[in-house]
């Protein structure tokens, strides 16, 4: 396939997209329906990103809740200081009922709507930054980080239970106004909404150059064999640490719409098991393709609300088995099976995943 | 003077405690490579065996000893089930087995619930172990003490095992070299099975002594499984005396800054301070020295 048949598919794929996100859902789904889309969109930006890191970058980042957490914490932050400023009081409503009669310090910066839009973009692509460089640089890979990510998960959520300043494990909700306007307003929710449908489209148009740039190339050679990259005369850290910024920058923004549009942000949201669930419609999406993940995360999160209404207790067994499945027997995740039935490719090659996008490039 | 004792002896309770719940890791994690997410959730089951087995026999303080032995092999067969029928797919996809046994812990959590309910069940603790002993003027509970005297025998036990007994050298030997093992006429799937079936059983002991300190519940596992996993990484893979020494000096560090701090500002300084020792020691205090360019 030629690189202009290609491109001509992406952008044809592109547009279907924006008609079937801008045009035909709002036009066919009720307002709470499009609301808990916009909820699935939020997880779906996220899915986005690991799939660059995990899929294409083999880090399995178990502390996406982390970046997440951060994003939707400081909206969250920036929303209650509004809400209390209308309202004419000092402080967010939950602080006074706790006696607290002065905005702790770090709550301060965030009363303005630029620092927050500015921290939403910048402070979880910072920690990850940090973390990156600390982890990376020193070559701690494969099950240290996928252990040092998910403890950095437990120390957030643990942080967060603990401070009183945070909500606690209560979070923070309630939230009346988004920079201004009502978020009753049905109209405003409808916005959100498109808001939350362009950020994905925009991030899977940037992951898109990502993957298909030779950086994309070099992602995916550190993933398979490092030390030949190494000796190439790159420093694989450097690659590394450019997917995982890039998707943690990717569930902060996820986090900061997830909370005008959900209404709560809580520890629960951003804890160990949030972080590892996320990782599951990227797996049966299949992980290393760009659109697996996203629609691997939309039909996760569609399956999730349907079920968890009828069965209860039901839900976690069906994540559990859909985790020991698609893990266990199809590490490619469904995006595989097509690739299975249009090519004989062998999908038990030794610590590969398949990797159909690329795969159908070479003809 | 009886305030660092004490926090010394609080550290060192918690050091046990983390020893117990990463010592059958070492073998797993450290040793075959395999993380494994579900021992969070055997841990429990070795809880919820104590439980069991107290309603059983309710009699008395014999019912702790009968919980420990049944524990293990609660525990044990739990993990070389695990072995059999997943983990032996997947050795050479070391990250998958991270999620594919988090799904069986999972499940294994949704079990606990439904089948013990969600609220928290309690094991009454002997009569034997009710009270403190007074050391340097901090008094420290029985129980702790113990949990401490427990942690130490299943050091000793195991190290005795992999030293010292044949099926310990057969594990060793397919840990060190799966080829050469094969070719000596070891089994290694059977030594595989045997491996996890020691680990996971240390974590059924885990749990059983977890009910000395506090109650059962279905995510009573998954609280102590992180910490777990950092003490292996800290101590360095497949190292037993690296354990020992990263578990005690986690716990004896977390009891001091958690004093003059709070718990959970003392989990993020901790967390932070194992990434700044990863930095100097990426392998951990006892790296297993190789060849390899990695």
């Amino acid at each position: 396939m030629s690189t202009f048949v290609q491109q001509r598919r992406a952008w044809l794929g592109f547009a279907l997209a924006a008609v079937l996100l801008f045009a035909v859902a709002p036009a066919v789904l009720s307002e709470f329906r499009l609301n808990l889309l916009g909820k699935f969109i939020c997880y779906a930006i996220v899915a986005v990103g690991i799939g660059l890191a995990w899929g294409r970058g083999g880090m399995l980042t178990l502390g996406q809740g982390v970046f997440f957490g951060l994003g939707a914490y400081i909206m969250a932050m920036h929303l209650k200081i509004s809400d209390a400023d209308l309202r004419g009081d000092a402080v967010p409503d939950f602080m006074s009922i706790a006696g607290i009669r002065e905005l702790p310090s770090y709550w301060v910066p965030f009363a303005s709507p630029l620092v927050t839009i500015l921290g939403i973009l910048f402070i979880p692509a910072l920690v990850a930054l940090v973390l990156g460089l600390g982890v990376f640089k020193r070559r701690v890979k494969g099950a240290y980080f996928a252990i040092l990510s998910q403890a950095l998960a437990a120390a957030f959520a643990i942080l967060l239970v603990g401070q009183q300043t945070t909500g606690g494990s209560n979070g923070l909700n309630r939230f009346r106004t988004f920079f201004g306007f009502d978020l009753k307003d049905p109209a405003n929710k409808q916005m959100l909404f498109f808001i939350a449908a362009g950020v994905l489209l925009a991030v899977v148009a940037i992951t898109r150059q990502l993957m298909y740039s030779r950086y994309g190339e070099l992602l995916v050679a550190v993933r398979d064999q490092e030390e030949r990259v190494r000796f190439l005369g790159y420093d694989p850290a450097n690659v590394k640490i450019v997917a995982y910024v890039s998707a943690a920058f990717f569930a902060g923004l996820a986090g900061a719409l997830f909370v005008p549009i959900v209404g709560i942000v809580s520890p629960n949201d951003v804890g160990i098991v949030p972080s590892i669930a996320f990782l599951i419609g990227v797996a049966i999406g299949g992980r290393s393709t760009l659109l697996g993940p996203v629609l691997g995360a939309l039909g996760v999160a569609w399956a999730q609300t349907t079920l968890s209404e009828q069965f209860p207790s039901g839900w976690t067994y069906a994540q559990g088995l859909m985790f020991i499945v698609v893990v266990g027997f199809f590490p490619a995740g469904v995006a595989g099976l097509f690739a299975l039935r249009s090519r004989k490719k062998a999908a038990d090659e030794p610590g590969a995943v398949i990797d159909v996008e690329e795969k159908e490039l070479v003809t | 003077m009886d305030v660092v004792v004490g926090q010394l002896f609080t550290g060192l309770s918690i050091g046990s405690i983390l020893l117990l719940a990463a010592l059958g890791l070492s073998l797993t994690f450290g040793q075959m490579g395999v993380i494994n997410m579900a021992h969070g959730e055997f841990i429990m089951a070795g809880s919820y065996t104590a439980y069991v087995v107290q309603q059983l026999f309710s009699t008395g303080g014999a019912s702790l000893f009968i919980s420990l032995i049944v524990g293990f092999f609660v525990g044990g067969a739990m993990g070389a089930l695990l072995e059999v029928t997943l983990i032996r797919r997947m050795y050479h996809r070391p990250l998958d087995t991270l999620l594919v046994t988090f799904g069986v812990g999972l499940i294994l959590q949704q079990c606990a619930r439904d089948i013990f309910g969600a609220p928290a069940v309690n094991v009454v603790s002997p009569g034997w172990l009710s009270g403190g002993i007074d050391i340097l003027g901090a008094v420290v509970p029985k129980t702790r003490i113990f949990i401490l005297i427990l942690a130490v025998i299943c050091v000793l036990a195991l190290s005795f095992a992999l030293a010292k007994t044949p099926m310990g050298r057969r594990i060793r030997a397919v840990v060190q070299n799966r080829d050469l093992a094969e070719t000596s006429g070891i089994s290694s799937r059977r030594t595989d099975i045997s491996t996890f079936f020691i680990g996971s059983g240390l974590a059924g002991v885990a749990g059983v002594a977890l009910t000395l300190i506090g109650s059962t519940s279905s995510t009573v596992g998954q609280s102590y499984l992180i910490d777990a996993f950092l003490v292996v990484v800290v101590g360095g893979l497949g190292q037993i005396k690296g354990a020992v020494i990263a578990a005690f000096a986690l716990g004896i560090l977390n009891s001091f800054i958690e004093y003059s701090t709070t718990a959970s500002i003392a989990k993020v300084i901790v967390f932070v301070l194992i990434v700044f020792f990863l930095q100097a020691r990426p392998q951990g205090l006892f790296a297993v020295k190789t060849r390899s360019l990695v």
